[in-house]
């Protein structure tokens, strides 16, 4: 039950890069020879594989990491891409899009998939293939299983000694408005008693989705002729078939069932001790949250933002005007406002916890599968972060931690011998810094291999052996982010095939953060990756500079302060002052923003004092305006990188101010 | 070259004597000069940014880009916005008032030397009764490449 907060992350991220592996293979279809399609369907597959052994759905990684291997072999070019290897493929995509289904209705998302497994296996393996099966989904919707939920409540009505029906109703040949006539029947029934489940779904029916055939588990007090009689009175009904259904009965369906499924092999969930709850929790899985782009928040915030203005505005006038209902009423939309505003903002934020969550039983899945004694420590799992954030960082943090736990932790046995605790250790942590929450990822394992490293980077040929003379042992320790490079000697499912490491740098990199290795040999590594905050609002300090107006982040901002010329001291060309009893740097934003100045002579400086870290700086400004929340904005996708300014807002009066960016300041 | 073939409609603007065009397709509207934010450590061609409702967007001037001689702003003068490959740029140009059809066979490949500008920036010519009108290559026009190399010149 520990997963089911991010069952509906889960949903909603298999079913993207199920989307995403479906349009790559028609692409392919279209461009067989485009490789880059099939990066990207190497991607979602390793993704979604990742991802479903995660939660503990089995078939689902089997068939994913089947399907990764015959990729594999087309992304080396050692198989090339024909019709019959995209039908495959796609009659694969077909099975895991059944399970996610399955799982988004509250299913197990348990699908026989042996059959495309074995062409996937002969494909890899070189053998010509079997034309592919019809999938035998349809023929298991027509028999009749129950879950818990529904069988209890077939129990229950039993004590209640009501009649459970098991009722099949054929359609005419030639029945024109299935979904109608099911529709009667349906309302049939519901007069006579509840309708516990259909086959097919209600959906598939009002899609008319279906042959002429459909089965309903009906609790009732009428009896079964009368029931009869009365669904016959609708028209083009064919035949109507009922039977009693009672539990062992349906038990005897559900074992049967499961052995069809061919899932012995694998030790089943954890049975729920609650089935009637869980059941109902699982239900809801799907509705509890929707998914909202971003975009729209954006929207939402941005005409919000206007709004805040206008209420200033209106504030104001009410208040020169001084009518006491308008006050009144300004002062309530005030209030209301803020409301409103404190809502959007928690919209957006989301305790890093969530994705956090997932791991501890990641770890020990995997360190029982790899054979290792591995503790996980969680740190700062309140630290909250922007929803657009969290939505991306959790294939990151799980190639990462997948890596530390495969490649960085060595074996007890390994680990002993070296002297060190047979139980390696990794620690997950995050912390807010300033403009930014860092997340870290640290082992004490065996640390990286820089030989191996360098020796790998050549003979994989991302660098040459005369470049890789030159490298730094950082550079070296980021080659392992280098596309196409793995240094595990043997493919594994733990942490692939080096895709893992270079789309980790990848997505940090397109949240507008950065990655960082520290390697000490025998000792551990760590991965420190920094992400902006990028809430939409934040409160800044407006400061005039020249003519110019800067916003600095509230957040890098210990104090302001005033201090006479006379107090700031030269040290070696470096200007200082100092600043409860340390000497801090000056950074002189009209220099540094070469902001056009007439120099106004005066006694004083206007001086914000920043942090970085531990790090303490003054940046001094020609006056202060004053704090005020604000809008971020980005610069566009032209203007990239722009040296100390970290983005821009739109004032009150319509103009552009843009916002320092304090830590490319402070060096 | 000329693989937007058939027929397609052009905004015509004008940079000292010579007459420009860019596809309607990417132009997402004609703006009368707005307040710019200048950014620093940015190439000189880059003027700033805008608000265009609501969003923030880069200004260009488009003589500096193309090394013509700047020209001081006037009442004609207009802020052409585009957008290509996700970026949107606000284009300052001297004037912008036309809009024209061309056919495939009016445009041509840029001969060697044409006008003020590099023809890297061109992707055609296309004769117009007794009118030239250049074409740009607006991918080039805006690739952040140059942009790139010349933040780290000016850092």
């Amino acid at each position: 039950m520990d997963t089911n907060q991010y069952l509906d992350i889960f949903i909603d991220e298999s079913n993207e890069n199920l989307q995403k592996i479906n349009d790559g293979l028609l692409d392919l279809e279209k461009d067989p020879n485009n490789l880059e399609f099939i990066e990207v369907i190497f991607r979602a597959a390793h993704t979604l594989k990742g991802m479903s052994a995660t939660m503990g759905y089995e078939d689902l990684a089997n068939l994913t990491h089947q399907m990764e291997d015959v990729l594999d072999l087309v992304r080396h070019e050692q198989l090339s891409v024909s019709p019959e290897l995209l039908d495959v493929l796609l009659a694969a995509v077909e099975k895991l899009e059944d399970m996610v289904g399955d799982i988004s209705n509250g299913g197990e998302g348990k699908t026989p998939v042996q059959d495309v497994l074995d062409q996937l296996k002969a494909i890899e393996t070189g053998e010509s293939i079997a034309p592919v099966q019809p999938t035998d989904t349809d023929q298991k919707q027509t028999s009749l299983s129950l879950d818990t939920f529904e069988e209890t409540v077939i129990d229950q009505a039993k004590s209640d000694g009501l009649h459970t029906y098991h009722i099949q109703v054929l359609l005419a040949d030639d029945c024109l408005l299935k979904a109608a006539r099911v529709y009667m029947v349906f309302e049939i029934l519901e007069k006579e008693g509840e309708i516990i489940k259909s086959v097919p779904n209600v959906e598939v029916l009002e899609d008319e989705a279906f042959d002429n055939q459909f089965e309903v588990v009906f609790v009732t007090e009428t009896d079964r002729q009368e029931l009869t009689d009365k669904i016959m009175k609708v028209s083009e009904i064919k035949q109507v078939a009922i039977q009693d259904v009672n539990r062992s009965h349906a038990n005897e369906e559900k074992e049967r069932e499961e052995s069809s499924k061919k899932t012995e092999d694998h030790p089943s969930e954890k049975k729920p001790e609650h089935p009637e709850q869980s059941s109902a929790n699982r239900k809801s899985a799907s509705t509890k949250t929707i998914r909202v782009n971003i975009d729209r928040l954006d929207a939402l915030m941005n005409l919000f933002e206007e709004l805040v203005i206008d209420r200033g505005r209106l504030e104001q006038i009410a208040h020169e005007l001084g009518h006491a209902d308008l006050t009144g009423t300004v002062e309530r939309m005030a209030r209301i406002s803020g409301d409103l505003q404190n809502i959007i903002l928690n919209m957006r934020m989301v305790p890093i916890e969530q994705v956090f969550n997932r791991f501890p039983r990641m770890v020990r899945q995997l360190t029982r599968e790899l054979d290792k004694d591995i503790e996980l420590e969680i740190q700062g799992a309140e630290t909250e972060l922007d929803r657009t954030v969290i939505d991306e960082i959790g294939d990151p943090l799980v190639h990462l931690i997948r890596n530390a736990l495969d490649h960085g932790i060595e074996s007890p046995e390994d680990r002993e011998k070296q002297g060190k605790s047979r139980q390696g250790n990794v620690l997950l942590k995050a912390y807010h810094s300033g403009n930014h929450v860092f997340v870290e990822i640290s082992d004490d394992g065996q640390g990286i291999n820089r030989e191996k490293v360098l020796q790998k980077a050549i003979a994989n040929q991302v660098v040459t052996s005369e470049q890789g003379n030159q490298l730094t042992d950082r550079q070296i320790n980021e080659l392992i982010l280098a596309s196409g490079f793995s240094t595990a000697d043997s493919i594994s499912d733990i942490s692939g095939r080096g895709v893992g490491l270079d789309v980790v740098k990848n997505t940090i990199e397109s949240l507008g953060g950065s990655i960082e290795i520290t390697s000490e040999p025998g000792e551990g590594t760590t991965f420190s990756i920094q992400l902006p905050l990028t809430l939409s609002i934040i409160s800044v300090m407006l400061s005039m500079v020249g003519k110019e107006i800067y916003a600095v982040p509230l957040s890098s901002i210990i104090e302001t302060a005033i201090v006479k010329k006379a107090d700031i001291q030269t040290v070696q060309g470096q200007r200082m002052m100092d600043f409860r009893e340390t000497v801090i740097p000056l950074i002189y934003l009209r220099e540094v923003l070469d902001v056009p100045t007439s120099e106004v002579p005066d006694e004083y400086e206007s001086i914000i004092v920043v942090r970085k870290g531990e790090k303490i700086a003054g940046l001094v400004v020609d006056s202060l305006i004053g704090q005020q929340e604000i809008v971020l904005k980005n610069l566009g996708n032209y203007l990239t990188d722009v040296f100390a300014i970290s983005g821009a807002t739109i004032l009150g009066d319509g103009e552009v101010a843009l916002i320092v960016d304090v830590h490319s300041l402070i060096k | 070259m000329s693989e937007e073939v058939r027929e397609m409609k052009v905004i015509v603007f004008r940079l000292g004597d010579e007459e420009y065009g860019v596809p309607i397709n990417y132009v997402g509207s004609i703006e009368r000069m707005l307040e710019i934010t200048r950014i620093p450590n940015t190439p000189a061609f880059i003027k700033g940014v805008i608000n265009l409702r609501g969003v923030v967007t880069p200004v260009i001037d488009l003589r500096e880009r193309f090394g013509m001689e700047s020209a001081s702003y006037s009442n004609r003068t207009r802020m052409i916005t585009v957008h290509i490959e996700e970026k949107e740029v606000a284009m300052i140009v001297d004037e912008a008032n036309d809009v024209v059809d061309l056919k495939e066979d009016d445009v041509e490949d840029p001969p060697e030397v044409i006008g003020s500008v590099d023809t890297d920036y061109v992707r055609g010519v296309a004769k117009l009764q007794d009118r030239l009108l250049i074409l740009l290559n607006l991918e080039q026009v805006l690739s952040n490449e140059e942009m790139s190399q010349l933040s780290v010149v000016d850092a």
